[in-house]
């Protein structure tokens, strides 16, 4: 599959629908801009008018159901439209994740926006030029084929009187001719992307005018505050409300489990709920975040095979040494800065949602279902998101604004307080792999044999060329099975499943190539037939300045490298390791990536530096702490999260093919982290972390074993 | 307490009549409007709500109203002059020094306050003042780069 040239926008559909992804294309764009008439299943709209509106003071509005949470696909998806329609980057307006006015959108997750959607896109806009050109023909009277595109104008060339711009041909309207089969631009023809642009979200940003939920501010609206359980599980038995009622201007609400306590000023609201007296029935605790390891291999289930070759008896025949090693790694919570916020106002039987989702089509359809509406009569608008990684595409307190805001007759804001945000959270599912792998007389790779708990199948099967190998799983990211196996919800946390198999499967070349005394970077060498890792993992050494030498070489240094996406990633990290406290310190990191063809160069680098910023926390401090269903961390206080004091020194190498269709560049540069540092760890000063975090307790402890 | 409060708010005075010992983050974003100050954790621990109290940076989340009677505070609101962006406003927008952009005000202000106190500190001087902020995007060394920058092209002013 190719988005780069020479495939038709068709013809790319087509392939995108072949390899089963969930993408499903209607023949009527104008119906599928009507959600009243909708079918269950939706799709795309095929018009190029649900994307674009050319005014007629030639801007260039982009509407998609997409939303910006920082990771700039306002900016690159902008980048996009500005190529293939001919237009100035600083000439297109980006109006996101907004249900009434944007194309439907299954969602912002899965670094799906350049990779999926922009192919899409990038086919309405080229279309949308092509029907430009040909009205601009028709007016001006000269043949399509003598007239160029330029930065928003249709010309002849030499002919100063034979032009038309954009928007004078267009007027604001919408365009009423379609054009079939119409290519989108060769890599090499792409003036915009593929080259760094400005953020299209810079100037709000720095001067606060950027809104977010909580800013929408509407005449009337009441600050609600909720009663919470103190536990998950934790049953409700009683509540008095009355010191809280007694309070000046106070209401409270209560229907069915939702209790909630409203005031025009929401530290009053705090204040109010911290007067009602609820009692609840408290589950025992059965596990926490020691016991939860042995829980989660004990309920999990037997994992299924996902893959398997060769035969590991006899993989195990051939292997001089065995190595067998458990692999785990606690739950981390997402910990945007911005908690889940939301405002929402009904009027006239209709209600709309202001809301921190990553998922507006689908909050919109949960809207209707908790109110009883007609989804035609749900609006969903999602200003800027201060930060999601997954954790926002649950969002709940945008159904509790919904549902208030129709108990009470007034716009009503739901803003999660920390703790809240740390109790409702999608954590990262805790999970366990249990890895047993050998060598043979030649110091080759005999047998792999590798089963994942709870962090779920993405990437668990290995690209490492091993005769005898088998790879099975149980239990997903999301924790749907079996009910009770986590304590609380788990969903989706940048490159859900990568990050824990990762972290497993390069710990464990590694345990490997030390035993065989070779370089871990050789080492993979010579396991590896994927050109694309060879590229990326070389790239990384070179930046790096890796000298081969087997580990533990005192030098504090790591690699790794995964696959995720269509993005392939290496990392080497340097880390100096204090025996005394368990205190590690990264150093620096280089990280490579080939993610083909890249949109914005700058952005994919601010991911590759926030992916390894972020990644330092799962690494080194992050671990939610709780009893049963009690969450003990509230606040980050408790919870670490990277500070600047920490951060390394980062390089980014980006050396993918820009022939090659764009990938994802959101998540992959993230998931080596734990990997590269507890690599790094060991060649420091010879002690295996098989424990993420990599606290300093358990560096003392690991230092304290080796 | 109820009692009206009156103060400078970014360069203007203004007065409000509220309970003494609401917090200044309410104070400005649900009594004054001024939305660009951000609730982050509401115990002083991050950094999203850092104001400019008397050039120094606070976190408003915790400075009861009373507290700021007779006193300058500045948001980041108030940084911008005549359109044109502060000095640390356009360093950060340059080096695109913020992702979600929610960290971003408390960031700008935090680094204002430093300049202003010191106007060329070293990079391990930087990193200690603003160790306290918490940005979950990972926009760190382009934030710790952008005040570098700042202060080598002449400070908070």
């Amino acid at each position: 599959m190719s988005a780069g040239g020479g495939v038709s926008r068709r013809d790319f559909l087509a392939s995108l629908g072949a390899s089963g992804l969930l993408v499903l294309f209607r023949a009527d764009g104008l119906l599928a801009q009507e959600p009243g008439r909708l079918p269950a299943r939706q799709g795309y709209p095929s018009d190029f008018n649900a994307y674009l509106h050319v005014g007629a003071d030639g801007r260039t509005t982009c509407f998609v159901g997409k939303i910006e949470m920082g990771q700039g696909a306002m900016t690159a998806l902008a980048q996009l439209v500005a190529d293939e329609l001919d237009v100035p980057f600083e000439s297109v307006d980006m109006v996101m994740g907004d249900t009434d006015r944007c194309p439907w959108d299954m969602g912002t997750f899965g670094s799906l926006t350049i990779r999926q959607f922009g192919p899409v896109l990038r086919g309405a806009a080229a279309e949308a030029r092509a029907a430009i050109l040909e009205l601009a023909s028709e007016r001006l009277g000269v043949p399509a084929a003598q007239l160029q595109t330029r930065d928003g104008v249709v010309s002849r060339t030499g002919d100063a009187a034979a032009r038309v711009t954009y928007g004078g041909l267009v007027q604001g309207k919408r365009i009423e001719r379609h054009v079939a089969d119409i290519k989108v631009k060769e890599p090499a023809a792409l003036r915009v992307a593929g080259r760094p642009a400005p953020r299209k979200d810079a100037r709000e940003k720095v001067t606060g005018r950027a809104k977010y939920a909580a800013d929408i501010g509407l005449p009337g609206v009441l600050h609600a505050r909720l009663v919470r359980p103190p536990a998950h599980g934790a049953r409700l038995r009683g509540v008095d409300t009355s010191a809280a009622e007694a309070i000046d201007g106070v209401r409270v609400v209560r229907d069915g489990e939702l209790i909630a306590v409203l005031h025009e000023r929401p530290d009053v609201a705090a204040q109010a709920l911290a007067r009602v007296r609820a009692e609840f029935d408290h589950p025992a605790a059965t596990v926490d975040d020691a016991t939860i390891f042995d829980h989660l291999v004990t309920t999990a289930g037997e994992p299924q095979v996902l893959d398997a070759s060769g035969d590991l008896a006899a993989g195990e025949k051939l292997a001089r040494s065995v190595f067998e090693r458990t692999y785990l790694n606690a739950y981390v919570a997402h910990a945007a800065l911005e908690t889940h916020s939301a405002v929402a106002r009904f009027a006239d039987g209709r209600v709309t949602v202001w809301a921190s989702t990553q998922t507006p089509f689908g909050l919109k359809s949960q809207v209707a279902q908790a109110l009883g509406l007609e989804a035609e009569r749900v609006r969903v608008i999602t200003p800027y998101l201060g930060g999601g990684f997954g954790g926002k595409s649950a969002s709940r307190q945008a159904v509790e604004a919904a549902r208030l805001a129709r108990l009470v007759g007034r716009p009503v804001q739901v803003v999660f307080d920390r703790a809240e945000e740390f109790f409702f959270d999608t954590f990262r599912p805790a999970a366990v792999v249990k890895l047993r792998s050998g060598l043979d007389a030649a110091g080759r790779i005999a047998f792999w044999d590798f089963k994942v708990y709870c962090a779920g199948e993405r990437e668990a099967t290995s690209f490492y060329e091993v005769p005898h190998r088998r790879t099975a799983s149980a239990g997903g990211w999301m924790g749907q099975q079996p009910p009770g196996l986590h304590p609380f919800a788990v969903g989706p946390w940048r490159a859900p499943s990568v990050n824990t198999n990762t972290f497993a499967r390069e710990s464990q070349i590694d345990v490997m190539a030390a035993a065989a005394g070779a370089d871990p970077l050789a080492f993979r060498l010579a396991h590896l037939g994927n050109p694309r890792i060879v590229k990326v993992l070389r790239a990384a050494a070179q930046r790096f300045g890796w000298a081969p030498k087997p580990a533990p070489s005192g030098r504090g240094f790591g690699i790794a490298c995964a696959a995720y996406l269509g993005t392939f990633v290496a990392a080497c990290a340097e880390v100096a390791v204090d025996r005394a406290s368990g205190n590690v310190r990264v150093e620096r990191v280089v990280l490579a990536q080939d993610m083909g063809l890249v949109v914005n160069p700058d952005g994919a680098r601010q991911q590759i530096e926030g992916s390894v910023t972020m990644g330092l926390g799962y690494a080194l401090s992050e671990e939610v702490r709780f009893a049963g269903g009690e969450v003990l961390d509230r606040n980050f206080d408790t919870y670490r999260l990277p500070r600047f004091s920490w951060v390394p020194k980062i390089d980014s190498v980006l050396v993918g093919d820009p022939a090659a269709p764009p990938s994802g560049g959101g998540e992959p540069p993230i998931v080596c982290m734990g990997a590269v540092i507890a690599n790094a760890i060991h060649d420091a000063c010879g002690a295996r972390l098989l424990h993420l975090p990599m606290t300093p307790a358990r560096v003392k402890a690991a230092l304290a074993h080796s | 307490m109820l009692r009206t409060i009156r103060f400078t708010l970014n360069g203007a005075p203004v007065a409000v009549t509220v309970d003494d010992a609401r917090r200044l983050l309410w104070v400005l974003r649900y009594d004054l409007g001024l939305t660009g100050t951000k609730f982050g954790c509401g115990e002083a621990i991050c950094g999203a709500c850092t104001v400019l109290l008397d050039d120094a940076a606070v976190r408003s989340c915790a400075v009861p109203v009373g507290e700021v009677a007779g006193r300058r505070v500045v948001t980041i609101e108030g940084l911008e002059r005549d359109g044109r962006l502060h000095p640390l406003q356009q360093a950060f927008l340059a080096h695109h020094a913020f992702q979600c952009g929610y960290c971003t005000p408390g960031m700008i202000l935090n680094a204002v306050a430093l300049l202003l106190k010191k106007p060329h500190p070293s990079r391990a001087e930087i990193v200690a003042a603003m160790d306290d902020n918490l940005c979950r995007c990972g926009a760190h060394t382009r934030i710790l780069d952008a005040i570098e920058s700042a202060a080598a092209a002449g400070g908070a002013r």
